[in-house]
């Protein structure tokens, strides 16, 4: 039986970046806010300082900061008649876990959407026809525009301080940025990175070759900043260990850097960490939330009930609590009903490596950041006519190395053997000539029919409940447009001057093994109508108006670019509603 | 729990004081900290790496570790300017981490039922890494005893890369192991030894950094991010910094 503790006005549960943000705002309205995190707490001072931080076998290979498996995992097969098995060690994507989330140990590439991608079956109908469509592609719109976004991407921009080149302000596109992106109300907090020589060459062959090369936005500082709540990060010092990492630096926008030191003060916010939540608890009419059970690091089962229940972990955990809470009717792909773990979707991405002449070229590639990079759009969304293509979807390109820690960026060219004497010559006459741009090609997946999110029959957690079943596969669509998008990046990467191409293309079957993005997205989707979606525009249960489910959980299909903005935005239009307009009459904001 | 001492605010205070009633029914606390009015701190509170023993085989039988350098030196053969696996460390290195917690598959999912699944779903063995290599050494040893009447690290350099080229291809089978797959392990886990910082055992002396041009665990390119095609001078940094701790 679980103990009660005292009532909140709000539980938060998980506490990322969506959980930060919605935190914050939340407190700004006067609200009592507890928030729970399964994992502890982290900062640069005591989890990665710079003595120790840069350390590739500990926190890239053996995956110190993120969630442990035995605690949670899930299973997997490709296709529906295939029996699951259970994702022992982590590979196709890296589940976080603590205090700041993913935020901790990201990239931080922070790209906005294209219009079109919000209006996307619309979009796509309207211009090539529905039959261009695959018929089991269950793609749709968001039930919200860009424009209605775009205020909520600048703040969640400004609160990180973002470094970038704005490529369309007012309508007005600008020199030097990206000539697609929707119009943006102000130009970058702080100006783009500065790029070391493999990615100015790339942006040099690519304007060659009569592209619009521009520098990728980046959380990672080009200067000192201070955001709206005072708080101040440092400039960026190129280290090369963002991703997998924490910044030692204060140079990384996180929910560390940005939001806690100011939040933590605030008399009506508490947060406990290594407290993991284990049931969104209902009334008797299924209606309405009460709280949440959480157990805590002993085995005790707590109960803390709010008035106001805020779902904000990472995209899977957010489906799979909803799951094991009966909130929302599951998705079930034959009868195609139900909702809960529809549309489940990845990232389609690729990369091609180049090897340089060494006497030519000397990258010195250890120089970088998570989200440096020189990069393209004309091959993203419906940038292009796909008429000619025979397929939707597309991504952005560029070299967006981050660094060349040396276990996973001693490259050798093809045909070297893999190890032994020749191999070791190759790894000293390459590494510092190689172009190795990771997700070099960053491509869309959109959602189908039959690639969804169920609970497995036979695996079980540590808690004794099933575990979350991941059917995954990637579809013709996706590896057609891979294959376009890659031969394109790897025509640029040959101008910059590469004697010999790697040219690695994302193909079937979809592998749970191979480190692919954690852009996990969708099961718990926004839309227009809750035959088809868990959440309206304003994230809002159809079913539980007093809970809001937060993150990529929300998307109805994937678009070309990482995904983290588009959360941190959609966070602050969910906190702006609840603000505005749940709180002054609770109860559901959009007829069904 | 040591957090929640160093917190005890006016939010916390406030906080217990209204369960008060509550917890007077419970014999415990909750178990992990509450964080509020400001940021958990506490002095020395830092989680470094431990520092790796030095000295016999922590996983291996001496004959074990006699394979293992072989292996690594076939891996990772000497050249007239960087050591061999063997001399920098990999066969330690890869010794120290059967060891600990990747040896025992600490941390990853390891409830049943196991079943054989596609190559795309992963490891699904019951084994960890420790079991793999102490079961996959023995039979590479039962092989070559059986083919040249001698143990792995007795053949010449030519028999044993003929002997790993017939793993790699799966030519050569082992006796109850899946040779092919346990030899790219081995490759995998002895090339990690070599670029792993030298805390970890292998890399002795950061020869591999040296070898490749990688400046190690530095931490501010501000001065050389815009200095494009010029090799950068400084000679690799380890975690413990210098050259000579390592040793």
């Amino acid at each position: 039986m679980a103990r009660r503790l005292p009532k909140k006005d709000v539980v938060i549960v998980g506490f990322g970046w969506t959980g930060a943000i919605m935190a914050n705002e939340l407190t700004d309205e006067g609200l009592e806010v507890i928030a729970i995190e399964r994992g502890p707490w982290r900062d640069a001072p005591t989890d990665f300082p710079p003595s120790y931080m840069q350390d590739e076998l500990r926190y890239r290979v053996r995956h110190e900061l993120f969630l442990r498996p035995d605690q949670l995992t899930f299973s997997f097969r490709n296709r529906m008649n295939e029996t699951a098995l259970p994702i022992r060690s982590w590979g196709a994507f890296m589940p976080p876990n603590g205090v700041g989330g993913g935020g901790v140990h990201w990239n931080a590439e922070m790209w906005r959407f294209l219009p079109s991608d919000f209006v996307l079956r619309t979009h796509l109908t309207e211009r090539y026809g529905a039959s261009f469509l695959p018929g089991d592609m269950t793609i749709q719109d968001w039930g919200i525009t860009y424009d209605e976004l775009e205020p909520f991407y600048d703040r969640f921009e400004y609160l990180c301080g973002t470094s970038g080149t704005a490529g369309n302000l007012k309508g007005k596109l600008q020199e030097g940025g990206n000539p697609f992106e929707g119009p943006r109300s102000r130009p970058y907090p702080t100006p783009a990175q500065a790029q070391p020589f493999s990615h100015t060459l790339f942006g040099k062959a690519a304007r060659e070759l009569g592209y619009k090369p521009f520098p990728q936005p980046s959380g990672n500082l080009s200067q000192a900043y201070t955001n709206p709540l005072g708080l101040r990060l440092g400039p960026c010092t190129y280290c090369g260990f963002c991703e997998w990492f924490g910044c030692s630096n204060y140079s990384k926008a996180s929910p560390q850097t940005t939001i806690l030191p100011y939040l933590v003060r605030k008399p009506n916010f508490a947060l406990r960490d290594k407290s993991e939540v284990v049931r969104i608890n209902l009334d008797r009419s299924g209606k309405r939330a009460t709280g949440v059970t959480f157990v805590d690091s002993s085995g005790e089962e707590w109960e803390q009930q709010a008035d106001l229940v805020i779902l904000s972990a990472y995209a899977l955990f957010n489906v799979q609590l909803l799951l094991h809470s009966n909130i929302g009717r599951p998705y079930e792909p034959i009868s195609n009903t139900g909702v809960v773990g529809r549309n489940y979707t990845h990232q389609t991405v690729s990369t091609v490596n180049g090897f340089f002449d060494n006497k030519k070229f000397n990258f010195n590639p250890f120089i970088g950041s998570g989200s440096i990079g020189m990069c393209i759009d004309e091959f993203n969304g419906d940038n292009f006519d796909h008429g000619p293509h025979g397929f939707v979807g597309g991504g952005y390109v560029g070299q967006v190395q981050t660094g060349a820690r040396p276990i996973e960026s001693t490259l050798v060219p093809p045909g070297t053997p893999k190890w032994g004497a020749d191999w070791k010559k190759a790894v000293k006459e390459n590494y510092l000539s190689t172009v190795k741009p990771g997700s070099g090609v960053h491509g869309s997946f959109y959602a189908y029919r039959d690639i969804y999110l169920d609970l497995d029959p036979a695996y079980r957690d540590r808690f004794g409940r099933p575990l979350m079943r991941i059917t995954m596969d990637l579809k013709e669509n996706e590896i057609k447009q891979n294959k376009f998008l890659t031969d394109k990046f790897a025509e640029i990467i040959k101008a910059m001057g590469a004697e010999k191409l790697a040219v690695q293309y994302r193909k079937a079957p979809y592998d749970i093994t191979v480190y692919q993005t954690t852009h996990l997205n969708g099961g718990a989707v926004m839309g227009t109508d809750p035959k088809t979606s868990v959440l309206n525009r304003y994230l809002q249960s159809w079913d539980v108006p007093n809970l809001f489910v937060l993150g990529a959980s929300a998307f109805p299909q994937n678009p070309g670019y990482n995904p983290t903005l588009t959360v941190g935005a959609l966070a602050f239009w969910a906190a702006d509603a609840i603000r505005n307009q749940y709180l002054r009459n609770p109860g559901r904001l959009v007829d069904a | 729990m040591e957090r929640s001492k160093s917190t005890s605010t006016a939010v916390r205070r406030r906080e217990l004081l209204a369960g008060a009633a509550m917890l007077l029914f419970s014999a415990t606390t909750v178990r992990a900290a509450t964080i509020a009015a400001q940021l958990p701190w506490t002095p020395n509170a830092g989680n470094p790496p431990p520092r790796m023993k030095l000295g016999s085989w922590e996983f291996f039988t001496g004959e074990e570790g006699r394979t293992m350098e072989a292996l690594a030196d076939r891996i990772i053969p000497v050249d007239s300017e960087t050591p061999g696996g063997k001399n920098s460390g990999c066969a330690v290195f890869v010794d120290r981490q059967l060891a600990g917690p990747y040896g025992r598959q600490e941390g990853l999912y390891t409830r049943p039922p196991f079943q054989t699944g596609a190559k795309n779903q992963g490891h699904q063995s019951e084994k960890g890494p420790a079991q793999e290599y102490r079961e996959g050494l023995a039979a590479l040893d039962r092989a070559c005893k059986g083919e040249f009447g001698k143990s792995f690290a007795d053949l010449s350099d030519n028999d044993k890369d003929a002997v790993l080229k017939g793993l790699e291809s799966g030519e050569v089978k082992l006796q109850g192991v899946e040779g092919k797959s346990f030899f790219a392990q081995i490759v995998r886990d002895v090339q990690m030894g070599f670029f792993a910082d030298p805390i970890y055992g292998g890399n002795r002396d950061m020869v591999a950094w040296k070898m490749i041009g990688y400046p190690g665990a530095r931490y501010n390119y501000l001065d050389w991010i815009g200095r494009h095609n010029e090799r950068f001078p400084l000679p690799p940094v380890s975690m413990t910094g210098s050259a000579q701790w390592t040793r």
